[in-house]
């Protein structure tokens, strides 16, 4: 079992012919991902990698004709905005956004449309998502996770792999894997991994990942005192970042004294999570 | 981007918000002529990219255009917070009745931008929101939608602004508005916004921050950009595109991915080190990049030691370890190097490390370990 996505996610690629989308579709497809459209404005009718998968011009010709049920999108940071809007218009209710630098004010209003329309976001600026086994909608390498009762939530990329790869040495594997991004403001949020988390039946135990910038790991800390039965180990990056400078990711900034990664922490245990001191301390939480 | 306040305030101009006359100088005898055509008393402001000039004496009044010569000539000489002064505006004074506060950012926790007013202006809205959280009035925007006048209404009735001048406040909201949105800018802020003796409002100060991911929609902004006030390792990094900022410690770091490289601060620092930098070479880098971020890394004289951390994923380990071992050759460095290669291809990646005499790790708390040891040694 997982969340989000599984061997019945039917999965379109917005910007499947860029160099990035035609590798990662590779990748994916030999994960054993069910990759059944792509779309390239101007290049409807073709087909990519030796004939696997048919190429549309529009999302809403591809949804037509292959009941693609999930979009992945690997455009360029000025398109991805239109390419969002375009998936969720076509009635996709999934959409992982990969693409790094979208300005924050164009996701402000992405962010709007899509809650008006009851549509799912991961991402932007994420590795997407991973159920070991069944699906890999995303760039996290699938050689890194085994199957297992964790389920791992996280707003980093490698650190994250890193946390797979430590929990895989263990014997330990996951559910479903699910990277939200290290921007601002994003589609999917803790706090909604975390009930999917709850509310699925073979997840046993969480591993939640934060980082410094914004209050969503305070916010996740009160929803696991207030809702969650699961035990929940987390390791939050950034505890030496110095205030006002941007840590790579758009969203990872201490602003006016806020979004430390010590006030993370304080919350997190107070809400009677355990916090690992480094990444490769959280199997042994785990246990 | 931080933009000067000199900047924000002719960004403000362009969407019809009063400002005052002033203009900006580099030069002390630049200054005595603004202040000459200007005539009457005059403020001397120092344009550095940081808070607290007034406290730091970064910003005086002149009497006459000799006295603002005088004062041009000291401000342009001094450092704020270890940042030079190389430009001073010269403003008109202002008659002031009441000094108030007026911004847009964003909300990251509501995801919607928000305008905060305050009747308390002059002193940074962080020290109101600490000490007089009541005083501060917030109304968040529908990012499709837009403002309303009535919202910017809703704000002067919020901070008891006299009837006489809402109408003038409103169209101040919806240019602050205009310019928030039309730049990309993730905070718009006039502070104080002053009530003048003459019965009109004027905005005496401004601020300007833009979003870096938005800069390519905006060629003319990303001139503005000041490279002066950046550390100029972190100027010759963006050329690379590599995230790069300096710290103080002296085991540098490089590693792919920013959460990964923040984490590798941490654990140095947790092993009783201290990091240098945060450095994330991104994905798939090939010697180029290695080799430029090794040079940013060692003009930093402080640095005893540098820790390569490299999980592979998509980014294979051995490439990596090519771009180690070509910007090892032309680069030459001389202090001890810490290589941990785990994941894609990290087998092949550390046979071709094996004669470059770097100290493995296999884990991160090893690398971190050997590092600390490798700096104090």
């Amino acid at each position: 079992m997982s969340i989000l996505v599984d061997k019945n996610t039917r999965l379109l690629v917005q910007g499947i012919t860029g160099n990035e989308g035609l590798f990662h579709t590779q990748q994916m497809l030999e994960y054993g991902t069910k990759v059944v459209a792509g779309t390239r404005p101007g290049k409807g009718g073709e087909w990519v990698l030796e004939g696997k998968v048919p190429v549309f011009d529009s999302c809403k010709a591809a949804v037509e004709a292959t009941g693609a049920n999930a979009s992945i999108i690997f455009v360029a940071a000025i398109f991805a905005p239109d390419a969002i809007f375009e998936a969720a218009d076509a009635g996709i209710p999934f959409i992982v956004c990969i693409t790094e630098g979208v300005p924050v004010q164009d996701m402000m209003r992405v962010r709007e449309y899509l809650d008006q329309k009851q549509v799912r976001l991961l991402g932007p600026n994420c590795p997407g998502l991973l159920t070991p086994g069944e699906a890999k909608v995303g760039i996290i390498p699938g050689n890194i996770a085994i199957a297992g009762n964790i389920g791992v939530v996280s707003r980093s990329g490698t650190l994250t792999y890193e946390v797979l790869y430590a929990l895989k040495l263990e014997g330990m594997g996951a559910t479903t894997c699910v990277g939200i991004g290290g921007d601002p403001i994003n589609g999917t949020n803790f706090i909604d991994c975390l009930s999917l988390f709850e509310d699925d039946p073979h997840t046993e135990k969480v591993v939640m990942i934060g980082e410094i910038g914004g209050t969503d790991e305070e916010k996740a800390a009160q929803f696991i005192a207030s809702k969650m039965t699961k035990p929940v180990v987390s390791f939050i990056a950034g505890l030496t970042a110095p205030p006002g400078k941007r840590m790579g990711h758009a969203g990872a900034i201490i602003e006016g004294g806020s979004g430390t990664a010590a006030e993370k922490i304080k919350a997190l245990e107070a809400a009677g999570v355990k916090v690992a001191k480094h990444p490769e301390e959280i199997p042994s939480l785990l246990k | 981007m931080k933009l000067h306040e000199y900047q924000s305030k002719q960004i403000f101009s362009k969407y019809g918000i009063p400002i005052p006359k002033g203009r900006v100088a580099a030069s002390a005898s630049e200054a005595k002529q603004i202040a000459e055509e200007l005539g009457g008393m005059v403020v001397v402001k120092s344009q550095v990219l940081v808070g607290g000039r007034g406290k730091a004496g970064g910003i005086r009044l002149a009497k006459t255009s000799k006295e603002a010569e005088e004062v041009a000539t000291q401000i342009l000489g001094m450092e704020i917070k270890g940042l030079p002064v190389r430009k001073v505006l010269i403003d008109p004074t202002a008659n002031i009745d009441q000094e108030l506060y007026l911004g847009i950012t964003n909300d990251r926790g509501a995801r919607r931008p928000v305008f905060m007013a305050s009747a308390a202006g002059g002193v940074e809205i962080e020290e109101v929101a600490r000490l007089n959280p009541e005083k501060i009035i917030k109304v968040h925007i529908d990012p499709l939608l837009g403002l309303r006048d009535y919202q910017a209404r809703d704000i002067a009735i919020g901070i008891d602004l006299p009837k006489e001048y809402w109408k003038q406040f409103v169209d101040i909201c919806r240019g602050l508005w205009r310019a928030y949105t039309e730049c990309d800018a993730t905070l718009a802020e006039i502070n104080p916004l002053v009530i003048l003796k003459e019965k009109s409002l004027l905005a005496l100060d401004g601020k300007m921050l833009l979003d870096d991911n938005a800069l390519f929609r905006h060629p003319d902004l990303s001139e503005m950009r000041d490279v002066d006030e950046e550390a100029s390792a972190e100027t010759e990094a963006r050329k690379y595109g590599l995230s790069f900022i300096k710290l103080d410690g002296n085991i540098g770091c490089m590693v792919n991915g920013a959460g990964l490289a923040m984490t590798t601060m941490d654990i140095v620092k947790l092993f009783g080190g201290e990091p240098a930098n945060f450095l994330d070479i991104g994905g798939g880098a090939g010697a180029d990049k290695v080799a430029a971020a090794m040079r940013i890394i060692l003009t930093d004289k402080n640095v005893k030691a540098i820790l390569f951390n490299i999980f592979g994923g998509i980014t294979r380990c051995d490439e990596v370890a090519k771009g180690i071992l070509a910007a090892l050759k032309e680069v030459k460095p001389s202090i001890p190097m810490v290589v941990r290669l785990v994941g894609t291809n990290a087998e092949e990646g550390k046979k071709l490390l094996a004669d470059a005499q770097m100290i493995t790790a296999e884990t991160l708390a090893d690398a971190a370990r050997k590092s600390v040891a490798a700096a104090k040694a």
